[in-house]
């Protein structure tokens, strides 16, 4: 199976949540890989091949062929290296089906909400953030007692949110907010996952993340 | 009681195209189904309990569980009745593909339509120039990926992207009727092909609405303009 490991090439963006996703379901296979760092006012020219409909990271090539979207990329590496004794996915079909409802949630909630608290408009503060805690507070009734999304073990649904948990600091900082306060499970279990290998290697340091979103205020303004 | 429990129910609403897509997947598969059309401006206590978090159509029902969403429906669909004609490809890369372009229909493509209805003037033009070029990256997207697929026709079976683009599109002639349009046409020959074949389809044509009740349907939901 060493074949498999040759050539997988990662295309990613150090701060974004959707390419550690790949990252950390990379590591928990014990798959190696290479990672290429894409700048977002140069894309290259290997990205606009592999991505030619959204330019967009991640993108995972795998023996030459891409695959895009994080969460069909977390699949992907699910199924193909599906030898290995983690298995991110359920196995029974129901609880597959609410593993990809709750990633395409995080999809559609997280970064969105996050990113209003954190670079919204100043007079729309107090909605964003609500807007944001509840959204935390509603995968946190998920979560419930369990230690992780999927059960005992660390699934899809954890590595579809936690990387987004090392912009908490940011959205703290920014937002004058106390996540803990609103969401402590939540945290209890970002603190759970980060003692994983996998979580630990390849979420950037939250104070990393704060200056990359300073800088990216200032370059952008706010939203 | 077990006969109720492993009784399948699809919540639903006749003009929505999410619906409309697993019906067809359980007609495919040959799935004995009870349907509920609900009404989406009143909405029932059974579908509000069943999805609780968006509280949209279609919720699929299976051994009293609710499954909601009709991409994760359709694959939840695929994994339990995983007998022919299976609705994804065995490999993994294609499958990463059919959800790459299922993922783009719902994300683009859709989204676009109904704002569609609604413009007028420049607005409406650019906004048919956008899903015109939509359609196209579609049609080269999947000919690229599935050079086998434009020819399901020739008595290949149905799958997944044929659901999605055959609802979406069986019922073109009422969207061009009621916008003024050509956004499906033979500009975009592949797709045009494809269109009109699966419009052929007994399937289609058993489960989807007929063209006037569809042009009624869009025609309430334009506003109607002030006079100026």
């Amino acid at each position: 199976m060493a074949e498999d490991n040759k050539n997988v090439v990662l295309l990613d963006f150090w701060p974004s949540s959707y390419g550690i996703r790949v990252k950390i379901a990379l590591q928990e296979k014990g798959v190696s890989y290479e990672c290429r760092q894409e700048d977002f006012d140069a894309k290259s020219s290997l990205l606009s091949e592999m991505n030619p409909v959204h330019k967009m990271i991640p993108v995972l090539i795998h023996n030459g062929k891409p695959i895009c979207e994080s969460l069909n990329i977390v699949e992907y590496i699910d199924e193909v290296w599906n030898h290995k004794k983690t298995s991110l996915l359920p196995s029974d079909p129901h609880k597959r089906s609410q593993a990809r409802f709750w990633g395409n949630y995080i999809d559609k909630n997280v970064y969105s909400k996050g990113k209003k608290v954190w670079n919204g408009k100043v007079e729309e503060k107090e909605e964003n953030q609500k807007q944001f805690i509840e959204c935390l507070k509603i995968l946190e009734e998920e979560l419930g007692d369990k230690p992780y999304f999927g059960g005992d073990e660390f699934g899809y649904v954890d590595v579809a949110l936690v990387p987004f948990t090392s912009w908490f600091y940011t959205y703290e900082t920014l937002g004058n907010l106390s996540i803990e306060a609103f969401v402590p499970k939540l945290v209890r279990w970002t603190k759970r996952c980060m003692e994983k290998e996998s979580v630990a290697k390849s979420l950037p340091h939250p104070h990393k993340i704060y200056g990359f979103a300073l800088e990216y205020r200032e370059k952008h303004g706010h939203d | 009681m077990e006969d109720k429990l492993s009784e399948v129910v699809l919540f639903g609403s006749w003009y929505s195209p999410y619906t409309s897509r697993v019906k067809l997947a359980l007609k495919l598969k040959g799935i004995p189904f009870k349907y509920v059309e609900e009404n989406l401006s009143n909405k029932s206590e059974l579908l509000l309990k069943y999805n609780p978090i968006h509280k949209k159509v279609p919720v699929l029902l299976h051994n009293g569980m609710p499954i909601c969403e009709s991409l994760i429906i359709l694959e939840y669909i695929d994994e339990v009745w995983n007998h022919a004609p299976k609705l994804l490809p065995e490999d993994p890369y294609q499958r990463s593909r059919v959800r790459f372009w299922a993922n783009y229909t719902d994300q683009k493509i859709m989204p676009a339509s109904y704002p569609l209805l609604l413009l007028k003037g420049e607005k409406k033009q650019k906004a048919i120039e956008d899903m015109e070029e939509m359609q196209r990256v579609l049609e080269e997207g999947i000919k690229q990926d599935f050079p086998e697929q434009f020819s399901f026709f020739n008595g290949k079976t149905i799958g997944l992207l044929d659901i999605f683009m055959g609802v979406n599109c069986y019922n073109y002639k009422a969207f061009h009727e009621v916008t003024n349009s050509e956004i499906i046409g033979p500009k975009n020959p592949k797709i045009f092909m494809w269109v009109n074949a699966l419009k052929e389809h007994p399937l289609m044509k058993d489960t989807l609405p007929p063209h006037d009740k569809v042009v009624a349907m869009l025609k309430t939901m334009i506003a109607p303009t002030p006079d100026v």
